[in-house]
């Protein structure tokens, strides 16, 4: 499926703010099963300096800085981005087997033993492994688990945006068997790491609306979050989406992947001010018909 | 083993002293004879009378206290600041033995740098097998946003520590390198100061490498590093971390400035110091924070002590840092167990001094080698980058039950370690000598000609024969290590023979600016207080009647200031002492330790008073006691501070709280409502009792007083004379761009001062005196958008 992607982030301080820096991760690029077009990220006011690069997992990422007082940013992206269908997994190794298949597999990029340790915002929870081994089937292969694993944690949760912030912490979330995708992902994270699967946090889209036929998805007002967990050499990543209890398929744009949310975060940044802040987000993915081209504005 | 071959007779102070067998000793070799290196020392100390030893102790302990040498205890409640536990017997080593230990360090320091170098880069150690993957991507040392980064001066290590001890057989192994940032180095130079003073006879002191030379080369290294027009500086967490002063010491020792995160910008790849001259750009970074906190952007996003955009700045390849952040990954324990082996592979060399022998439990075979030997273990987290040791890590001296199953289900996160035994040497236990537990700290720098080790300065000393309470935190001790040579070594300093060299001039950060200012303001402000509540219990004193007019309108004013007399000693004289203290320990650096001992004596007096004096008299006297103290430390200051620009900005905030408080009191004490004697109580909190009978034929009037306090220009307790010494200070700091208009700040000021001097005493009412007040209160905030942003 092809999507138009529109995607705003405003932020408004009540006083002007000195120094801002910011970290973005908020273009999708090219990867197996994705293929991205043109990609505008147009930035408001235009900041004194921008450096465009990659980080270590191969997400884009945009450092800007601005020489002077701020009140006000805002981050538009409109992309054009192709998603592949991807096959339901069926088979795959036994989770038994996955240790012995992650040797050899170096330290490049998207190797799993970067997402086998705790990282700076997952660390291990008890109740949260605990209930990850508690939803296993019986000999499970690692598919089955991931799945098993995701659905467990989809029926135990309830979506409540009012639950949790950006800072909450898993064990919190889990705790309280309430969040939004952020929370469901990195509890998610958590708890496959805990069974020795090596697994990573996806930030990116999902399409605003649905195939004829089915529900409207949650998480299409802002950008979404969701879990990549490896299953051998063969199969590789596969992505889970526990917030909507499905594979994460043709209905997804993956924009940044790493060890958790601070890897993948779509804003990174720093202010030196201490008064209250305000924030938009608004995001659209519309599906493109063939042939439809993507009418992209230029920088201003 | 008794040393009954010693040539010397055995003293009272030998009396003791009996190594354990099986266990090498410092003093004595394995045949028992006293080692040819520590005779001479041992013959003087035992030539020493008790009373002479606890004299020349107490001189070291002396130098420490008055140096202001401190370190910061962990854990439990808040930080607490402890003496230096300086163990007075220093450890002697033989130049030729040292030699063979720094060429042996030379050359492990080198494979550091190649191991560093592999890992941030093509990681082929990784690639080839001869590191586990599991021991860099597991890691959380390893800072992935410094992989493929080239460091701007080809290096990415500059400053090492090793931990070395002595084993049974005599010779010297590594139990530990500090690579993230080593601390010790100016707790070496403390210790050689302390045990110059104990030890100061001629002989055999003469004999002692100096340390100096080591420190001389190690800041030319930097001045080259740091590149032509850049400034170098220290990088401290602040004055919470355990080795802060260590942090001043040095920074004040080599000239360097001391920088926190927040005194750093980053703009454009280049970092920049934020000066009160605006921003200066910075070439060198000697870093004292650990690798993750350097920048809230790319690592920790929590941390409050970084810069944004700091690892940008290196990748860019204008900052050099004093090590690259990620330089904590070759503190892993388990690499221990590689870097034999790596050595063959990267130097194709044998390993020159081996390190304490180490099994990462991940394979099978290495993990049935632990498990069996599990009695002459010490087994502990695989990536923990804790000395063995060290207090506060989890390692356990095996076998431990369960193990079998631990090593089992975590075997790639565990290691073993050797049980090593540490050699003995003397330590200073009731009027003799005993044998404690060492180990020995080498620092490396990295100069042109190669790496350059400091001869001597640390080594730790236990407790107890328990080789686990090495560690300070555990009541372990530091003692200097001297190395020494066959004939005497030239003296050396950090001073050049030709002459009077000028460093060149120093910067000004602006949150130092911002607290030397507050720091100015606050201790005016208590000094104020303490003014006026002398004055008050004074009158107390006289007729003990709170209730007349004069006194009731006093009460008042007191209470305005937050300083209600309802007890002798208001809770907020020691809070305003106590920001005073809390504004001087962020900028400690800059101040004589005569300074800050003074502030501390003086808060420590106040905490005391409060509660503890009685009304009235008593009261008053203890305040007088206070006032001396207060003036004590501004005149340390004011007299011995050389006038640098931190100097005008706590000059400027003292003038600025004495106009303030002298504006509060006079609208107080002058205005046609103020009951008989208020005068005299601003004339006499105004300190201007002689010069006002001097100055005036006839008893105060509102007039005479307001000539005096705020409108003589001669007058230091007058207004009129403090805003024309802001003035005077403002000039003589860095001036924004000329032409244009002037500045607010300048214009703020001029109006103040030329209002004083035009106005008639009868125009300064109240209101008046009130709007004069509200004016000079907007000028904080001009000094603060020109110097401290």
């Amino acid at each position: 499926m092809r999507y138009d992607i529109r995607l705003t982030i405003e932020y408004s301080y009540a006083a002007p703010s000195d120094q801002v820096r910011n970290l973005l991760r908020l273009l999708p690029a090219d990867l197996p099963g994705q293929r991205v077009g043109a990609r505008v990220l147009t930035i408001t006011p235009a900041p004194d300096e921008r450096r465009d690069g990659a980080d270590f997992f191969g997400n884009s990422v945009t450092q800007v800085g601005w020489h002077r007082p701020v009140s006000q940013l805002r981050f538009d992206l409109r992309a054009g981005a192709e998603r592949l269908p991807a096959a339901v997994p069926q088979d795959g190794p036994a989770l038994v087997d996955l240790a012995a298949l992650m040797a050899g597999q170096g330290i490049g990029p998207m190797a799993p033993l970067h997402f086998t340790a705790p990282s700076p915002r997952i660390a291990p929870v008890a109740t949260i492994a605990e209930f990850a081994r508690a939803a296993l089937p019986h000999a499970p292969t690692v598919p089955a688990s991931i799945a098993a694993v995701g659905m467990a944690l989809h029926d135990a949760m309830t979506f409540d945006p009012d639950a949790t912030d950006v800072t909450t912490a898993p064990e919190t979330a889990f705790a309280n068997r309430r969040g939004v995708c952020q929370d469901y992902a990195q509890i998610m994270v958590g708890g496959l790491r805990s069974m020795g699967i090596p697994a990573g946090y996806v930030s990116g889209f999902l399409r605003t609306t649905p195939p004829p036929g089915q529900p409207r998805l949650e998480g299409v007002d802002a950008m979404h979050g969701w879990v990549m967990a490896w299953a051998g050499p063969e199969l590789g990543w596969l992505e889970y989406d526990p917030t909507n209890r499905q594979w994460a398929g043709e209905d997804y744009v993956t924009v940044a992947r790493g060890r958790d949310y601070a890897d993948a975060a779509p804003v990174r940044g720093a202010l030196r001010t201490a008064g209250a802040h305000d924030t938009r987000h608004a995001v659209d993915v519309i599906p493109q018909e063939d042939g439809a081209a993507i009418n992209l504005p230029g920088r201003p | 083993m008794t040393p009954a071959a010693a040539p010397l007779p055995r003293t009272a102070l030998l009396a003791d002293y009996t190594p354990q067998p099986g266990v090498a000793d410092e003093l004595f070799d394995g045949q028992g004879r006293m080692r040819p290196v520590w005779q001479p020392f041992i013959t003087q100390l035992a030539s020493l009378s008790p009373e002479d030893v606890a004299t020349r102790f107490g001189r070291g302990a002396q130098y420490l206290r008055d140096a202001g040498v401190y370190f910061r205890l962990y854990g439990g409640g808040p930080a607490q600041e402890r003496e230096w536990p300086l163990s007075h017997v220093p450890v002697l080593i033989s130049d030729a033995e040292w030699q063979g230990i720094c060429d042996g360090l030379a050359q492990r320091a080198e494979l550091l740098e190649r191991v560093m170098a592999d890992l941030y880069g093509p990681a082929r150690l990784v690639a080839d097998g001869h590191l586990p993957a599991e021991l860099v991507a597991e890691n959380p040392q390893w800072l992935r946003p410094m992989v493929g980064v080239t460091p701007a001066s080809g290096h990415w290590l500059h400053h090492l520590a090793f931990e070395i001890g002595r084993s049974p057989d005599g010779s010297f192994f590594v139990l530990g390198d500090r690579a993230q940032a080593p601390s010790g180095a100016g707790f070496a130079l403390e210790n050689r100061m302390a045990t110059t003073r104990i030890f100061s006879d001629p002989f055999p002191r003469a004999n002692i490498r100096r340390l100096a030379g080591f420190f001389r080369a190690f800041r030319a290294t930097m001045e080259h590093l740091a590149g032509d027009g850049r400034r170098m500086a220290i990088l401290t967490p602040g004055p919470n971390n355990d080795t802060y002063y260590e942090h001043t010491y040095i920074a004040r020792y080599l000239g360097l400035t001391l920088l926190e995160g927040e005194d750093l910008i980053v703009e454009n790849g280049q970092a920049m110091v934020r000066t009160v001259k605006g921003l200066e750009p910075l070439g060198l970074l000697w870093r004292r924070i650990d690798g993750d906190f350097c920048d809230p952007l790319e690592l920790d996003e929590s941390s409050q002590i970084g810069t944004p955009g700091l690892i940008g700045a290196i990748r860019h390849g204008g900052l050099n840092l004093v090590n690259a952040p990620g330089s904590g990954l070759l503190e892993t324990r388990a690499f221990m167990a590689f870097l034999p082996r790596l050595c063959e592979t990267l130097l194709g060399e044998t390993l020159r001094l081996p390190n304490i022998a180490t099994w990462w439990c991940g394979p099978p075979a290495e993990r049935a080698y632990v498990m069996a030997n599990a009695g002459r273990m010490m087994i502990g987290g695989a990536l923990d980058t804790a000395l063995p040791f060290a207090s506060g890590n989890d390692t356990v001296l095996g076998p431990e039950t369960a193990l079998a199953a631990r090593l089992d289900r975590d075997g790639r996160r565990l290691v073993g370690q050797e049980a090593v035994t540490l050699s003995t040497t003397p330590a200073w236990a009731d009027g003799k000598l005993v044998p404690r537990p060492m180990t020995i700290r080498v620092f490396a720098a990295r100069t042109s000609e190669g790496w350059t080790f400091m001869p001597g300065g640390y080594a730790r000393i236990g407790k107890s024969d328990d080789a686990m309470a090495l560690a300070m935190q555990a009541g372990g001790s530091v003692a200097d290590v001297w190395v020494v040579a066959d004939r005497p070594v030239p003296a050396d300093t950090l001073v050049s023979g030709s002459g009077p060299e000028r460093a060149p001039p120093g910067i000004l950060p602006a949150r130092a600016a911002d607290n030397l200012y507050w720091l100015g303001r606050y201790v005016e402000r208590a000094e104020g207080a303490i003014r006026l509540l002398r004055a008050w219990h004074l009158r107390m004193a006289e007729t003990g009647d709170a209730s007349e007019p004069r006194m009731a309108a006093f009460a008042e004013h007191l209470a305005g200031l937050g300083l209600t007399p309802d007890r002798p000693i208001p809770e907020t004289l020691p809070m305003l002492i106590g920001a005073a203290r809390g504004a001087a320990s962020k900028v400690r650096d800059r101040f004589s330790p005569d300074g800050w001992n003074a502030l501390n004596d003086l808060a420590r007096f106040a905490d005391r008073l409060t509660g503890k004096v009685a009304e009235n008299g008593d009261a008053a006297q203890a305040l007088s006691v206070l006032l001396r103290k207060i003036s004590g430390f501004s005149g340390l200051v004011h007299e011995n501070m050389y006038h640098f620009a931190g100097w005008r900005f706590l000059s400027l905030g003292r003038a600025q709280e004495r106009a303030d408080g002298t504006l509060l009191l006079l609208a107080a004490f002058t205005g046609p409502e103020a009951p008989p004697g208020a005068l005299e109580i601003a004339i006499e909190v105004g300190d201007s009792v002689m010069t006002h009978q001097r100055r005036y034929r006839f008893g105060p009037s509102p007039e005479t007083v307001l000539d005096l306090l705020a409108q003589d220009a001669q007058n230091p307790r007058a207004v009129l004379y403090q805003i024309a010494q802001m003035r005077h200070h403002l000039e003589r700091l860095p001036q924004p761009q000329p032409g244009g208009e002037m500045p607010e700040l300048d214009r703020v000021l001029l109006t103040l001062d030329t209002d004083l001097r035009v106005a008639r005493p009868a125009d300064l009412t109240v209101e008046r005196l009130g709007e004069l007040r509200h004016r000079l209160a907007g000028v904080f905030g001009l000094i603060s958008s020109r110097y401290f942003r």
